[in-house]
């Protein structure tokens, strides 16, 4: 497999009045063609802002820094406001949570299709139209040439998102992000969307970051995982690895606060994180999870790297052996790990 | 069972006069089309359903806050009408699903919470006060947040007021409209052990509203599945996880990604268009996304079949009809 | 009988300073407010205390000392700092006692004005159907009223004064206060606190005066500023036309339109009063301003 996107030590910080927030600390991934790479976490973990930095779409007093972010070898770092407004649309594109508010209203569908790839590509009004059919058919919308003319009111939410990915298609992308693409939906849809992104996923051969807060999707999605936290990937692995063996303890936890049908009982309580994530305000020596973490003990406290403990399982855990030997110890355990 | 259920709902139906375009004529949308519901005291009753379903006009309805076009509603065999909107809101009351929206940022926690035992004028000042904090404490939120405002707290705890609100009249039902959708997983877990301690503790009988099957199959006993305005189906909890009967029900059962890595993203083969209420389709409303669909679902319009189970409107299950 | 402590969030986990203290924060942070409230505020004073700060009576007249020009002049003197005017009297003590003219039939038109388009744009916002109807049927109607010439047409019959331009105007600017007020009730009423306090039984006028007003309080201030300026515009234009408030009242638009026959050769008789009427207007556009950009609620932290 090719790598698509390889992104080493990124971070990204925004000054406040009360210091300098360090959103994301460090963060390194890669993503290959044609694979899935879920970033999940919970809010404030830096997630989405990991994916406006990709895009170099940060709030304007973000201030985003890596030692290397390369898209197909292109180091993205070097190029500037105007290249980079080249390579968004085009060799990589991004689908966001809310279609609604990410469609113009005052233009049709059909416009807002062809304006990327008449843009970047500089095709013919007639090529552009015949593109914009022909994905608007891939993404499962009938009567795709009388939508051109429709505007994004007319369409229902789960329409809109496929409009959505229909022009982040246009110009044929190498690499998709999703940024919790089915989460205003219903789970009838939801199932459709990540469907039909997985579909075109092999089809077109792009690599797909998708940022997301549902276990469930993870697991059904990805084939590489990142769990985030407080700015951090606390564990990364392949899929199967992270839910057969979760090693970092609040990839755990988090685990156990989720209702899984056919296994936690009807009326049983769910695991719980106790305490609330560090305010990452300023630097932060040691585990960001300690403070909330049953395994903490002083070492924790120490400046930390992240490990491979088998191949294509990091964790950033001191004790991940120990935690491991005393989670085989136990048999399966109710609640959380506190 | 002989038992009177504590909420019991009757026909309902709720038009509303809608205007598609500046100058089109009024049509009226059946928001709520003929739905019975009962409850149990005790029990937790899950309505779950994609959005446009009808189920948070029906919530509306059992608040007393959108009457309804015809159909009765009872709370322990006495009618809503006859109950009066302040000793209504002593028995039933509200979780909403929007933490952010659901506390006015200008009032204090401790007004907020407070704010039925206000207009109902219970006690004193320093009595409405003990009781604040007692709902408070069990609710888990500390003393110190009585004088504080919704924009100091977080997501979780903002939601802990808005149980406690619901709760400090010690009310019979609880009207839960999604109350776990907006909240982080980690979140979720908590708000979600508190309604099942609270339930047991106080004894509470809940509606629950929400399309995550994964928490209606934790909480509730008894679901009912709506579509389009109507109930399709309903059964005991455990009945319909274990082999639900509605091909919609079915669908949706189908569409839950449970966080088992390797099974893929379920087709649940619906189509992707749901059907516009203010015309909805002929026969059974369900047809042009079921893929069981004969000619008769597109014709005749299914009448609800109860049976030991509970309930299900489809020809499928209708013997006198071929489908 | 805490259930659950383990899971509870523990005091020291609520963070965040008050609302009070954020909005202290912002609005000392914020440079409009300061240097419009400055302004303002100098003004008020000034109006506040007239007769201590004034150095002379505004109606006397000395029609030895005319057309004396201020102090930076040539012929200046310390005496009459700001000059005479055409009659004698002192430009700083009219100047001083006009500021209480010009703020008073702001604020009352203001207020008069306010308190009929908040009542239309609220009950209309809060109960839509049949009222929402007429309150914008009647808006519309305000709407295509030129308020200047309709103003003007009404003192002209009825005959200026004071007490008339403040119920003319107040009668007359309340259409951008219910257009506002009409939408941001909308909004706030789709609420879900809204919801929750009917749900516990609260009246509609609890809802109103609780719930709902203070909700749409920061938009409220910032209308009252602007209609505040307005009216002080319009009086001053009604004024200048000679319709507004009578002579020998000291109103700045007075000031200016007894000035405008010296234009050419005392331009400062009319440089002064509309120095003051643009500083004021500054100020109060500036406080608007402000309070709009820091009252925005803090709802999601």
């Amino acid at each position: 497999m090719t790598t698509t996107l390889s992104v080493e030590n990124l971070r990204v910080s925004i000054p406040l009045a009360a210091g300098v927030l360090h959103a994301v600390r460090g963060i390194s991934f890669e993503v290959a063609r044609g694979e899935t790479l879920c970033l999940v976490g919970e809010s404030g973990c830096g997630k989405s802002l990991t994916s406006l930095a990709l895009m170099n779409l940060l709030p304007s007093r973000a201030k985003r820094e890596a030692d290397r972010i390369a898209l197909n070898g292109t180091d993205l770092l070097k190029l500037g406001e105007r290249g980079m407004a080249k390579v968004r649309g085009s060799s990589m594109a991004m689908i966001f949570q809310e279609p609604m508010t990410s469609l113009n209203p005052a233009y049709t569908i059909g416009n807002q299709l062809e304006e990327g790839i008449r843009l970047h590509k500089g095709v013919s009004a007639k090529e552009a139209r015949e593109r914009a059919v022909y994905l608007l058919e891939k993404v499962g919308i009938t009567a795709a040439s009388s939508r051109l003319g429709q505007y994004p009111h007319q369409l229902s939410g789960g329409l809109r998102q496929r409009v959505m990915i229909a022009m982040a298609l246009m110009c044929g992308p190498e690499l998709l992000i999703c940024d919790e693409p089915t989460t205003a939906l219903d789970v009838t849809i939801q199932a459709q969307i990540l469907h039909l992104i997985k579909d075109l996923q092999r089809e077109f051969d792009m690599a797909v970051i998708l940022i997301t807060h549902d276990l469930g999707v993870v697991a059904r999605v990805a084939d590489r995982v990142a769990v985030m936290y407080a700015g951090e990937i606390i564990e990364s692995g392949d899929v199967g690895e992270i839910f057969s063996r979760p090693t970092h303890p609040y990839t755990q936890s988090l685990m156990n606060c989720i209702p899984v049908p056919g296994k936690t009982a009807h009326g049983e309580r769910l695991g719980t994180i106790p305490g609330i994530v560090p305010s990452m305000i300023g630097e932060m020596t040691g585990c960001a999870f300690a403070n909330r973490c049953g395994y903490a003990r002083d070492i924790c406290l120490e400046p930390l790297v992240t490990r491979e403990l088998v191949p294509n399982h990091a964790v950033r855990c001191v004790r991940a052996e120990e935690v491991a030997a005393i989670n085989a110890g136990e048999t399966l355990r109710a609640g959380s790990p506190a | 069972m002989t038992t009177t259920p504590i909420l019991e709902a009757r026909d309902l139906f709720c038009t509303f006069q809608v205007r598609q375009g500046m100058f089109q004529p009024k049509r009226p949308l059946h928001a709520v089309n003929g739905v019975s519901l009962s409850i149990e005291k005790g029990g937790v009753l899950g309505l779950v359903g994609e959005s446009g379903c009808g189920k948070s006009t029906v919530a509306r309805m059992l608040l007393g806050l959108q009457e309804p076009t015809s159909g009765t509603l009872a709370i322990d065999g006495q009618p809503l009408e006859e109950i009066g909107r302040k000793d209504l809101a002593k028995r039933v009351q509200p979780i909403f699903q929007d933490p952010y929206s659901s506390l006015n940022p200008r009032k204090t926690i401790g007004s907020i919470i407070g704010l039925p035992l206000y207009v109902h004028q219970i006690g004193h000042a320093s009595e409405r006060r003990r009781k604040v904090e007692d709902i408070m404490d069990l609710c888990g939120l500390p003393k110190r947040a009585y004088d504080m405002y919704p924009s100091q707290l977080s997501g979780g705890q903002r939601q802990r007021v808005a149980i406690a609100r619901a709760l400090v009249m010690r009310p019979e039902i609880v009207i839960c409209d999604e109350p776990t959708s907006a909240l982080d997983v980690s979140v979720q877990a908590q708000i979600l052990n508190l309604l099942l301690d609270l339930r047991r503790e106080l004894g509470l009988t809940y509606v629950l509203i929400s399309h995550n099957l994964a928490v209606v199959e934790l909480i509730a006993s008894k679901v009912s599945v709506m579509y389009l305005g109507r109930i399709v189906e309903e059964a005991e909890g455990q009945d319909f996880f274990r082999d639900p009967r509605h091909p919609y029900s079915q669908a949706l059962l189908a569409s839950v990604l449970t966080p088992e890595a390797g099974l893929g993203v379920p087709d649940a083969q619906l189509g992707s268009a749901f059907p516009n209420p203010i015309d909805p389709p002929p026969g059974c409303t369900f047809h042009p996304r079921c893929a069981h669909a004969g000619d008769a679902c597109r014709t005749i319009r299914p009448a609800p079949i109860r049976d030991g189970r509970g309930l299900v409107e489809c020809h499928l299950f209708d013997e006198s009809v071929t489908v | 009988m805490a259930i659950m402590n383990s899971t509870a969030p523990s005091a020291e986990q609520i963070l965040g300073p008050t609302p009070g203290q954020i909005l202290r924060r912002k609005i000392f942070g914020h440079r409009g407010i300061v240097i419009g409230g400055g302004i303002f505020l100098v003004i008020v004073l000034m109006a506040l205390l007239a007769p201590l700060l004034a150095p002379y009576d505004p109606y006397h007249q000395d029609l030895i000392n005319r057309m004396a020009p201020p102090v930076w002049q040539e012929r200046g003197s310390w005496e009459h700092i700001l000059g005479t005017d055409q009659v004698g009297r002192d430009y700083l003590s009219r100047l001083i006692y006009g500021a209480r003219i010009s703020l008073l039939i702001g604020i009352m038109a203001a207020l008069i004005s306010g308190i009929i388009g908040t009542v239309m744009g609220v009950a209309a916002g809060y109960f839509g159907g049949k009222v929402d109807l007429v309150v914008t049927f009647l808006i519309t109607c305000r709407l295509s009223l030129p308020v200047i010439l309709v103003s003007l047409a009404v003192v002209a019959i009825v005959g200026g004064s004071l007490e008339m331009v403040i119920l003319v105007l107040g009668l007359l600017l309340w259409d951008r206060y219910a257009v506002v007020m009409r939408a941001s009730t909308q909004q706030i009423r789709s609420l879900d606190y809204v919801a929750a306090a009917q749900a516990a039984g609260c009246s509609t006028w609890y809802i109103l005066a609780r719930e709902v007003l203070p909700n749409v309080m920061n938009q409220l201030i910032v209308v009252a500023t602007l209609e505040f300026a307005h009216a002080v515009l319009l009086e001053a234009a009604l004024s200048f036309l000679g319709l507004g408030v009578q002579p020998p009242l000291p109103s700045w638009g007075l000031m200016i339109s007894e000035g405008r026959n010296y234009i050419l050769f005392d331009p400062w008789l009319i440089a002064i009063p509309g120095t003051a009427l643009f500083l004021l207007l500054l100020a109060v556009n500036l406080l608007g301003d402000g309070v709009r950009d820091v009252t925005v609620p803090e709802n999601r932290a």
